[in-house]
């Protein structure tokens, strides 16, 4: 019996507006509302609305012969609370079935578990918490952003209770062996790892409409062929895409839905297939072997690497510069700067910043609101300095010469002692002139108010 | 070749583009005649003898390019020394002037009492050139007068003389002003006619195009056998203005010279700004005012950051009376014209390079800059933004992302570290030998499809 495993991935970044540097200090809103309502609910009525009554219909049909796995940004969730509430509820009705499972991940779509560990289990839990108020499920298997895995990001995981992890099956990771196993994490064995297929996976989510691909069009029946077609002992294929996958990436015209439908049939009734979740995978299996893992793996372009977020001085600059403000953001308490802090962090803000977009274009081009990796770096860092500027406002942050006092060192250090000492020095000698000849004299201070009531009054009299 | 101008006596990037050209059309073997007016005061010609001339000099020489470095396939040895044929030609022709700034020109000079450009071109010296023979002169019965159509008209004249005494193949003018001599010179060889657009008349006057030029341009295009465009934007010019048959009108990019055997100019910056430069002619196509609306955009919000504005033209007066009405002058300066080693100081002051052209058919010197590792912004309306991916691209007018752009790379470092590192390395993929090979392709087409 082969088991076939469906995660979708569903998530929507909020697009940042153009922001000029001028805006910096006077415009503190960011996103370009009306993009983001526009993707959202275009990706809506193609995708997740429609895909969700085909999806829906099935379950209901099958009851627990069918299941499928959703992993959700808490980005994604913000954005239809504010465009399109009803395909919350949508969502609700497929969780309501029972055979609907929902995965832990981080709240922004970050890659916070490059920068910093207590953001990232922070942000996890807030994830989980939004998941568990929304579907009333609690997840027990964790996906990071963009299957980003490593030993030790396997290893926080665990230690935060999960009792499986998703990665990506990507050739340098694996080498000879097959992503249709499970696997345990070096570090902490305790922790399995479900490895996507991603040949049979980019068959449908990046292949399936394409009229050069060899095997177009694509049926049902090839595909099971397919999976049936994979060595006796591998007991389970994991299929892990974009939900978008389903009418966005894959037009709705290319018979994305009527696949979808037919091989769902089609396995319900074979009798050596069937539909599981991927924490039932976890329990009901053992791993196989350890996987190490020691440079971070993800599930984008040829490299599967961090390439295409992290690869560029542009994109290390940012990256760097927006993590160094967790304490800040913690010291400021603020509803609003927590929010943009957690919109900022998308994983989405980097990508468009990749030069490797200028040979991967098609895909990195996708719902790319910039002309230029450039372009796409300078707006960002304009929102994050004015961003910072609010920051340091709320928490009262000190610089000198340009450096945060808490990050002065050295002769820095004793340089700011000096020129403040003496800055104390001129002030005190001020005050206590001040305080002499205000004893000795008639102070004009001291009638201050009653001029300034004075000029009013004029300024009415002149008025009238 | 019939060109106009050529290094060292090189005024605008026409001269870069004809010497990197022959040099790589050299490099594969391929032999160029190439025959310029000779305007330049700085050889044993005065002004009067020029102006009262009515035997016109030609000069005929030897001009060699050494051929370093590279060795290629169909050459045993790289360190091969290419010849080429140069000839000059006695005449007052003027690159990049209009025929009324012309008219205006001449008399100028006659008034001044003759006192040459000499000094306002840029001195490129070639790597070597030697005299071979002066050829003596050729009668021509014409005027010479204050008037560049009729100089033109001279260049023809001179340019069937020599169509029908030396041996060649092909054709091929470079402008306007040379399309004349080209369309002579098929009339009496019956060889095939290439003429290359650097620049149109819309380029040079926007909406306000001289008629006659235009006219000249459109015939040079309609008896060319083959039209070579610098970029698309240039490309789809000449379909759609002057109405040519799309099918003979090909797109041969330009390239910028190594200088990897040059020594990086060593500057010493007496002040902590950062410096955004503007480097060309001040004139309506170079877009200078858009240049210092940006630059006041950032002064206002910024400090550290001084501006300069290099080169110079007709509204060099009218920017700097601009500048002064936005009291920016402090932090806005201006240079005039720069010469040959100027220009590579300025470079290595420069942290920024912006080319706001409102119309350009190509543009060499952001590559210029690229290659001194200085990020450019550049417009899309010039041709060198089809083909630069490293360079922030802007529309001419829109002030508001030229100023957003200089902000970013003044201000956030990542961003120019990524210029040095991609930048450099794209524009030394840009060959003189590949743009000229790419010709002799298109030369060997048309060569085999009229024959």
């Amino acid at each position: 019996m082969k088991k076939i495993c469906f995660y979708f991935q569903v998530h929507q970044p909020f697009r940042l507006k153009r922001y000029r540097f001028f805006d910096v200090g006077n415009d503190h809103y960011y996103y370009d509302d009306y993009l983001n309502k526009h993707i959202l609910k275009k990706v809506a009525n193609r995708c997740y609305i429609p895909t969700n009554e085909l999806l829906y219909s099935l379950l209901t049909e099958f009851k627990d012969q069918f299941k499928v796995t959703f992993s959700m940004t808490g980005l994604f969730l913000d954005q239809l609370e504010l465009y399109a509430p009803d395909v919350i509820k949508s969502f609700q009705k497929l969780a309501s079935t029972g055979s609907v499972e929902f995965l832990s991940e981080t709240y922004s779509h970050s890659l916070v578990s490059q920068a910093s560990q207590e953001e990232f289990v922070d942000q996890v839990n807030l994830h989980r918490s939004r998941i568990e108020s929304v579907f009333g499920l609690t997840p027990t298997v964790f996906r990071n952003t963009e299957l980003v895995y490593s030993d030790a990001t396997g290893e926080a995981v665990a230690k935060m209770g999960y009792q499986a992890m998703i990665g990506e099956g990507a050739k340098h990771v694996l080498g000879w062996k097959s992503p249709n196993f499970l696997y345990y994490n070096v570090l902490n064995p305790k922790l399995k790892v479900l490895l996507r297929n991603y040949k049979l996976s980019d068959d449908l989510a990046f292949r399936f409409s394409n009229r050069s691909w060899s095997e177009w069009p694509l049926k049902a029946e090839k595909y099971i062929g397919w999976i049936k077609a994979t060595p006796k002992g591998e007991e389970f294929i994991n299929l892990f895409m974009d939900y978008e996958t389903f009418g966005e990436h894959q037009p709705l015209e290319s018979g994305i839905h009527q696949f979808l439908e037919a091989m769902v049939r089609q396995v319900v009734k074979d009798r050596n297939l069937c539909f599981c979740t991927p924490s039932e995978l976890a329990r009901e299996y053992q791993p196989v072997a350890p996987l190490s893992v020691p440079y971070p793996s993800s599930w984008a372009d040829e490299e599967r690497d961090l390439s295409a977020w992290l690869g560029n001085e542009m994109q290390k600059e940012a990256f760097n510069k927006l993590y160094s403000l967790r304490t800040l953001v913690l010291q400021a308490q603020d509803q609003a700067l927590t929010k943009d802090w957690a919109y900022l962090q998308a994983s989405d803000h980097f990508y468009y910043m990749s030069t490797k977009f200028f040979t991967d274009q098609a895909v990195h081009n996708y719902f790319n609101p910039y002309n230029s990796p450039y372009d796409a770096f300078i707006n960002y860092m304009n929102i994050l300095s004015d961003f910072i500027i609010r920051l340091e406002k709320k928490t009262k942050r000190v610089r000198y010469k340009g450096i945060p006092l808490e990050e002065l060192a050295g002769q820095n250090l004793d340089e700011a002692i000096g020129a403040y000492e003496n800055i104390l020095k001129q002030l005190r000698k001020k005050r206590n002139t001040t305080a002499k000849s205000a004893g000795r004299q008639d102070p004009v201070s001291t009638k201050l108010p009653d001029k300034a009531t004075k000029t009013t009054r004029a300024g009415k009299k002149g008025k009238n | 070749m019939f060109g106009w101008e050529f290094p060292p006596h090189i005024s605008g990037g026409l001269g870069t583009a004809c010497y990197g050209l022959t040099q790589g059309l050299a490099y594969h073997g391929v032999d160029v005649i190439f025959v310029v007016p000779k305007a330049y005061g700085d050889e044993d010609q005065s002004s009067l003898k020029l102006l009262g001339a009515s035997q016109i000099p030609i000069r005929k020489r030897n001009y060699q390019f050494k051929t370093s470095g590279i060795p290629s396939e169909d050459q045993s040895s790289p360190e091969m020394v290419q010849e080429m044929l140069y000839i000059e030609i006695g005449s007052g022709l003027v690159p990049y002037l209009s025929p009324e700034e012309f008219e205006q020109y001449i008399k100028d000079r006659l008034l001044a009492g003759d006192t040459y450009w000499s000094g306002k071109f840029r001195q490129v010296t070639p790597e070597s050139s030697e005299y071979t023979e002066i050829m003596g002169t050729i009668d021509f019965t014409g005027r010479y007068g204050p008037d560049l159509m009729q100089e033109v008209s001279n260049y023809s004249i001179i340019a069937a003389e020599i169509a029908i005494e030396q041996d060649f193949d092909l054709i091929h003018a470079h402008d306007w002003l040379t399309y004349p001599a080209g369309i002579a010179a098929k009339n009496v060889s019956g060889k095939p006619l290439i003429v290359h657009v650097h620049a149109t008349e819309f380029d040079r006057s926007g909406e306000n195009y001289n008629t006659i030029v235009y006219d000249i341009e459109k015939s040079g295009m309609m008896a060319a056998d083959l039209v070579v465009t610098v970029s698309n934007l240039t490309r789809s010019i000449v379909i759609n203005r002057y109405g040519i048959d799309p099918g003979k009108v090909v797109t041969v990019y330009n390239a910028v010279e190594s200088d990897r055997d040059k020594e990086p100019a060593q500057v010493k910056k007496n002040f902590d700004e950062k410096v955004v430069t503007f480097l060309g002619r001040i004139t309506y196509q170079k877009g200078p005012e858009y240049f210092m609306d940006a630059a006041n955009k950032v002064l206002k919000h910024t400090d550290n950051v001084r501006f300069v504005m290099a080169g110079s033209g007709d509204l060099l007066r009218k920017m700097i009376r601009y500048a002064a009405r936005l009291g920016i002058m402090e932090k806005f300066h201006f240079t005039d014209f720069l010469k040959g080693q100027e220009v590579d100081y300025m470079f290595a002051l420069s942290d920024v390079y912006v080319m706001p052209s409102v119309s350009e058919p190509f543009g060499i010197s952001p590559l210029e800059a690229m290659r001194s590792n200085v990020p450019v912004i550049i417009s899309k309306q010039s041709g060198v933004s089809e083909i630069l991916k490293h360079a922030i691209k802007i529309d001419f007018w829109d002030v508001d992302a030229m100023a957003d752009a200089i902000h970013g790379l003044i201000t956030y470092n990542g961003l120019s570290s990524m210029f040095q590192e991609y930048g450099k390395g794209e524009v030394e993929n840009l060959k003189w030998e590949k743009s000229a090979l790419e010709l002799k392709n298109h030369y060997l087409n048309l060569l085999n499809s009229t024959s």
